[in-house]
């Protein structure tokens, strides 16, 4: 009985670790990744790559606009409005911002404790994994991200999703999720567990730039740098470290105003992993 | 009966075999407003049942769901019938141990729309599962695999919470009704219900030791029924709490479900105990000044519910959390600003009308007042889900949503499965308990209520056993 407490209480705050932080290396990896909005072009095409890599559903049109599409990768799209402060009428001519959004890998995150059947869990990459198999489809996950962006199947999509040429294509290395699953992005787990095993074959360590995942492959301006928050030499640590963003906070102490790293929702201390740098308009300058 | 309100609760020279009779006479023959009401139950529960195996072999997108909203209606109605099952409680166990013995000739019918609203709330959870085929794995049993549930999540402790107070009403249901169960027995001539008498009354003679051990047994229950009512909703409620949601994340959440649940379930035995009344012709039971004492009871339960009510719009409003004040604005402007005020007009203004004389004696017009509380009742429970999914913390992701046909229709085959149940029970069990009714009347005729507390010690006396045992040892004048 006291071994139960005991594991209960030593857990406890496994969560909201820091880097400097030594306990924070229980974990193998913490993966994290880096988005330059000063390079996005909003062009979707890691979202496309998305699509392709996890065997994700394209849901028809119909259902799209029922807002059961399974984009694990959406490109968010904001405008500049006047009303929002932007006293420039010209600001729609300088065009929209873009934020692409996929699940932030939080490591205090909200749809973990909420799980009835514990089907999904921080993994020892520091990745918010999640277990398809032993999903029943609460949806209690979904409702807690302040992200949204968790997906649930609404139908089976295995018949009509992939017509009969299209089936070919479909990634062998992820299963094809069936109705009443949640799923999100892993940040191509079975990418990061290809490399692990290389590595392990060639009796070596994990080297930056080992692992890349299918959006950031893809990204035509490389806006996105993924990689291991752990290796103190990896470009995604670097690019933490020059924005001076820390884990393990719920408000950045920054030196320099000027750097433009930030979390999303990061007072809801939910602990993610991806830090986006702010677009700067050659009009702010 | 020029002023029925200020008579007494109970006839009190009604014959004891004229309330086995009467009681006995509403379980048999069933009339054709009994019929109907059967019909339309089951035409009711077959629309849900198609509902459901439509969305068991197609996935939950018929229902409506979307990205932002993954709950809707399964999950308010799954909080209202919940809700509505804390009456039973409340009229049977709380009245029962601060003897208000009013609740006798009402109680029984209350308990069991406490177990089968139960029933109809222990559903949703279920059938709002995408993978309802493996909805077991939300209960922790032991398997090789050494696989448990996550002991922090709220679904969690519902399905605890459920499962015991579902046990535990029935229980209290059950054990309510052993004396009764005897007499329908007695009364049985032969066939099934003979035998299912004689089965549920286990041996019952109305002996002493009998009595005193089902007395007992039945306090004990309802000391064990209350706490554990008060806990299942509140964990109903922590569902919504203890989420980040603004919206949900409020720390009143348990105690104002609590207070709406005893509300929506007052209501609920106002429109049962005018239907009973009607369709079992139970006037000589069910009276005006019981159903008067129903009514304020409602009003004062209505009253509490409101007052948490502003406390929760007043604590949101003031912390000056930016999203869950968008959320509280939203809902009294948004696109469900008529179902927000319809909530308010329902539960906070219309209970008022409660404390016109005039209305607590209209039968027909407090019916339509008592649907109408429920109405209210049941909008604040979508309320609470649908308009807090609609925003959220991301302003990319708001937006609204309209339930699917699937989701009404198994809303509706709930309703349907709800009255089945509740209309089987009232023509297999009696429906008011005989053997109160008559203590209640015993009691009305021959106890003075001046010192209640003397004449209940004279009727039950505690006996200690050791002066039992003294007593019964013969003396033999030994030293």
């Amino acid at each position: 009985m006291s071994s139960l407490f005991g594991n209960f209480f030593a857990n406890w705050d496994r969560y909201r670790k820091s880097i400097e932080d030594p306990g924070y290396r229980d974990y193998e990896n913490m993966w994290a990744m880096a988005i330059d909005l000063g390079s996005c072009i909003g062009c979707n095409a890691c979202s496309t790559a998305c699509y392709a890599e996890n065997n994700l559903a394209t849901v028809g049109e119909d259902r799209f606009l029922a807002r059961q599409s399974m984009g694990w990768m959406r490109v968010e799209r904001y405008w500049d409005e006047p009303s929002l402060g932007a006293s420039d009428p010209d600001s729609q001519e300088r065009g929209g911002s873009f934020l692409p959004m996929m699940c932030q890998q939080c490591n205090a995150a909200p749809c973990e404790p909420v799980c009835p059947v514990g089907a999904t869990y921080n993994n020892e990459g520091g990745l918010n994994a999640q277990i398809y198999n032993r999903c029943i489809g609460s949806r209690y996950c979904a409702n807690n991200c302040p992200y949204r962006v968790r997906y649930f199947n609404f139908y089976s999509y295995d018949k009509d999703a992939w017509p009969a040429p299209l089936n070919r294509q479909l990634n062998p290395d992820i299963s094809v999720r069936d109705k009443g699953v949640m799923e999100k992005c892993t940040f191509c787990i079975q990418r990061i567990r290809a490399a692990k095993d290389d590595a392990a074959r060639e009796g070596r360590a994990l080297r930056d730039g080992d692992v890349t995942t299918a959006c950031q492959q893809t990204c035509p301006t490389q806006a996105i740098v993924f990689g291991d928050l752990q290796d103190p030499e990896s470009r995604v640590r670097k690019a933490w470290d020059a924005h001076q963003v820390r884990l393990g906070t719920t408000e950045q102490k920054k030196t320099n105003p000027a750097l433009r790293g930030y979390r999303v929702f990061e007072e809801l201390n939910t602990e993610s992993c991806v830090i986006y740098l702010e677009r700067v308009r050659d009009t702010d300058v | 009966m020029s002023d029925p309100v200020h008579v007494k609760d109970i006839n009190e020279d009604i014959a004891w075999a004229k309330i086995n009779a009467d009681v006995l006479r509403s379980m048999k023959n069933p009339r054709l407003g009994y019929w109907i009401a059967i019909a339309v139950s089951i035409a009711a529960l077959s629309v849900g049942v198609a509902g459901e195996v439509y969305q068991y072999n197609v996935g939950m997108g018929p229902a409506g769901l979307n990205t932002s909203h993954m709950w809707d209606l399964y999950i308010s109605s799954f909080v209202f019938w919940i809700g509505m099952s804390h009456s039973g409680t409340l009229l049977s166990a709380i009245l029962h141990i601060v003897h208000a013995d009013w609740r006798k000739p009402i109680y029984r019918f209350a308990e069991a729309m406490t177990t089968f609203s139960l029933l109809t709330a222990g559903l949703f959870p279920i059938l709002h599962l995408g993978r309802v085929w493996n909805m077991h794995w939300v209960v922790p049993y032991f398997s090789d695999r050494g696989i448990w549930p996550n002991f922090t999540s709220p679904l969690m402790w519902d399905a605890f919470a459920i499962t015991t107070y579902l046990i535990s009403s029935a229980l209290f249901l059950f054990v309510g009704m052993i004396p009764d169960l005897a007499i329908c027995r007695d009364n049985a001539a032969s066939g099934w219900r003979l035998r299912l008498y004689t089965f549920l009354a286990l041996g019952w003679r109305g002996d002493d030791r009998q009595w005193r051990n089902f007395r007992v047994t039945y306090l004990v229950i309802a000391c064990f029924l209350i706490p554990l009512a008060v806990s299942v909703h509140s964990i109903v409620a922590m569902d919504f709490s203890m989420s980040i949601m603004p919206g949900w994340h409020v720390t009143t959440f348990p105690p104002y479900f609590v207070a709406g649940a005893l509300y929506s379930g007052c209501a609920a035995i106002i429109s049962l105990f005018l239907l009973l009344r009607y369709l079992m012709k139970f006037e000589e039971y069910m009276t005006f000044p019981i159903l008067d004492k129903v009514c304020k009871l409602t009003f004062v339960i209505a009253m509490v519910w409101s007052y948490l009510n502003l406390i929760e719009f007043a604590s949101v409003w003031y912390g000056h959390d930016i999203p869950a004040k968008e959320v509280l604005i939203a809902k009294a402007s948004g696109p469900y600003s008529p179902f927000f005020w319809g909530m308010i007009a329902f539960g906070m203004v219309l209970p008022f009308s409660l404390l016109s004389k005039k209305i607590r004696r209209s039968l027909l017009l407090l019916f339509v007042i008592s649907l109408l509380l429920n109405t209210g009742m049941w909008l604040e429970r979508w309320m609470i889900v649908t308009p807090t999914l609609s925003l959220g913390f991301h302003p990319f992701a708001w937006n609204t949503m309209w339930p699917g046909w699937v989701e009404w229709g198994i809303e509706l085959g709930s309703f349907g499965w709800f009255g089945l149940l509740f209309l089987i029970f009232v023509k297999v069990f009696p429906s008011v308990s005989m053997y109160e009714v008559k203590e209640m009347v015993y009691h009305r005729k021959h106890v003075v209520f001046d010192d209640v507390e003397a004449e209940i010690a004279k009727l039950y006396p505690i006996v200690d056993p050791k002066a039992r045992g003294a007593a019964q040892t013969p003396d033999l004048g030994r030293p």
